[in-house]
């Protein structure tokens, strides 16, 4: 059965996260889940706007749900985890606040959707355990994998509703269902500093280094994501890193749909792994073709 | 801690502004100090977020506005999820600059503030945020020319920067940020009649 769902891909996928949007698509389409990219979408606002304007915090996610009702849709996917925080916490605050609500409907044109649920990648995905371990055509179960849940996903629990707010398990089932490893490690839902990486760099190299450093510790060959600023620092800043602390990690930093694309068999160009600062290489190394038996013996 | 700051108020005007503005009660806090304990970057602050909000609690308005604390925060809501009160600790930290921004008060982290403002200025012009356009704005505020440009070419080299900023959205997002403006400026001429602004 196919399912359609509003996408809204935000800024980074567009751009710094290009590589998240194409192995989501692609991924999808193995899966038959229908996107739908959302119409005249417009930025969420991310912390500039819910650090200097309430308001205006809330009134660009509405427009763009607003934007996706129109469509005709009640379900919007947003991949990118700030983007995701942001379209659910307005959904939350327009509920808990009529002032809000009255004000929302004077900025934003069009009536403030009121059946819209927000929705992201990894509950849609790990809904679809057997589709995914059906579609699972290529081995994985040399990677150690760990998943790095970041801030934004799960906080804060009242508004997100989503997993287990400390302790997340659901990318680490995610994966399970290709038959990827993934470990446990303690820094699963710490903060890179992904909202200070352009302005207080110091602060965020010694935060995306202790993640690193644990990464490494527990002995992870790659670290799976699921934000864009996170993997961001992780990848594009980790020689950064490395230098500052006179290391060297050479982790490999997927999206976690990335590694979803492996696992189908889908090329690692068209999962945009290209496009990363640290090689892959040695996650491409250990993807090979599953024997007709072994498939789908991970799910269950 | 100077002298000056020693001096407590008789009543907090700016906690009375954000119980109005954020809905949140810094007098619920009893000071166990979870959320400096879980706080990633409490080691950079000046004062800690629970020393911050027990600030605003004294009425020392001046040291909590121009604190780094707010401009350092990274907005991870660990505070926020762990404080056992129910004190939504980051939101404070919002509020607390917006008030400061509308109040004309100068950033002690301008650096910070310079982003926003470049930040804000890309989405309100193309709809979508231009990264390079945002960059340049940013630059041209803080007059750090260099800073991350080995990264930015890394990263250009790699695809992952846009030249050109996509339009789609402008108009749309024009209109949103007017409208907000417009209806934040009525309600600051409303509020300055009750104390809200100095």
């Amino acid at each position: 059965m196919t399912t359609t769902y509003a996408y809204y891909p935000g800024c980074s996928l567009h751009s710094t996260a290009a590589e998240y949007d194409m192995s989501f698509r692609a991924v999808c389409d193995v899966l038959e889940v229908d996107l739908r990219e959302v119409k005249g979408w417009i930025c969420c606002g991310t912390s500039p706007a819910h650090s200097t304007s309430r308001l205006l915090s809330h009134a660009l996610p509405m427009k763009n749900l607003s934007l996706a009702e129109q469509m005709g849709l009640t379900e919007v996917t947003a991949p990118c985890a700030a983007c995701f925080a942001r379209l659910r916490t307005s959904l939350y605050e327009a509920k808990r606040d009529p002032e809000l609500h009255r004000q929302l409907q004077a900025v934003v044109d069009g009536p403030i959707p009121e059946l819209v649920s927000v929705i992201h990648p990894l509950e849609i995905l790990g809904a679809l355990g057997p589709e995914i371990a059906e579609a699972t055509t290529h081995d994985l179960s040399e990677l150690a994998v760990v998943c790095y849940y970041g801030c934004l996903l799960t906080r804060p629990p009242k508004v997100m509703q989503f997993d287990e707010c400390e302790t997340p398990s659901s990318m680490d089932r995610l994966l399970g269902f290709l038959g990827i490893r993934t470990l446990d490690w303690s820094c699963k839902t710490d903060c890179c500093g992904g909202a200070l990486a352009m302005t207080e760099t110091d602060i965020m190299l010694k935060l995306t280094h202790d993640i690193l450093e644990e990464a490494r510790g527990v002995g992870a060959d790659a670290i799976a994501v699921a934000c864009p600023l996170c993997q961001a620092n992780l990848d594009a800043r980790q020689a950064e890193v490395e230098e500052r602390y006179e290391t060297r990690y050479g982790l490999p930093v997927l999206y976690f749909t990335q590694l979803m694309g492996l696992a189908f068999g889908i090329s690692p160009k068209r999962l945009g792994l290209h496009k990363h600062l640290v090689g892959v290489d040695a996650v491409l190394e250990s993807v090979a073709p599953v024997t007709e038996p072994a498939r789908g013996a991970a799910y269950g | 801690m100077t002298d000056a700051v020693l001096m407590v108020p008789t009543h907090a005007d700016l906690a009375e502004a954000v119980l109005r503005e954020s809905g949140q009660d810094v007098n619920l806090c009893y000071q166990c100090g979870k959320c400096a304990a879980g706080c990633p970057v409490s080691y950079a602050m000046d004062y800690s977020p629970f020393q911050l909000i027990h600030a605003t609690r004294l009425g020392l308005d001046d040291l909590v506005l121009n604190s780094k604390t707010i401009w350092l925060c990274a907005s991870c809501e660990t505070c926020t999820t762990r404080c056992p009160q129910d004190v939504d600790i980051a939101g404070v930290m919002d509020t607390v600059k917006t008030i400061v921004l509308r109040r004309r008060v100068k950033p002690t982290v301008p650096r910070v503030a310079a982003f926003y403002q470049a930040a804000l200025g890309s989405i309100r012009l193309h709809g979508r945020l231009f990264e390079l356009g945002m960059i340049v704005g940013l630059k041209r505020r803080t007059r750090e020319l260099f800073k991350d440009t080995g990264l930015g070419m890394r990263m250009l080299r790699k695809g992952k920067l846009k030249l050109f900023p996509s339009f789609s959205g402008a108009r749309t997002a024009r209109k949103i940020f007017d409208r907000v403006r417009k209806l934040e400026n009525q309600r600051a001429r409303g509020a300055s009649g009750e104390g809200d602004r100095k």
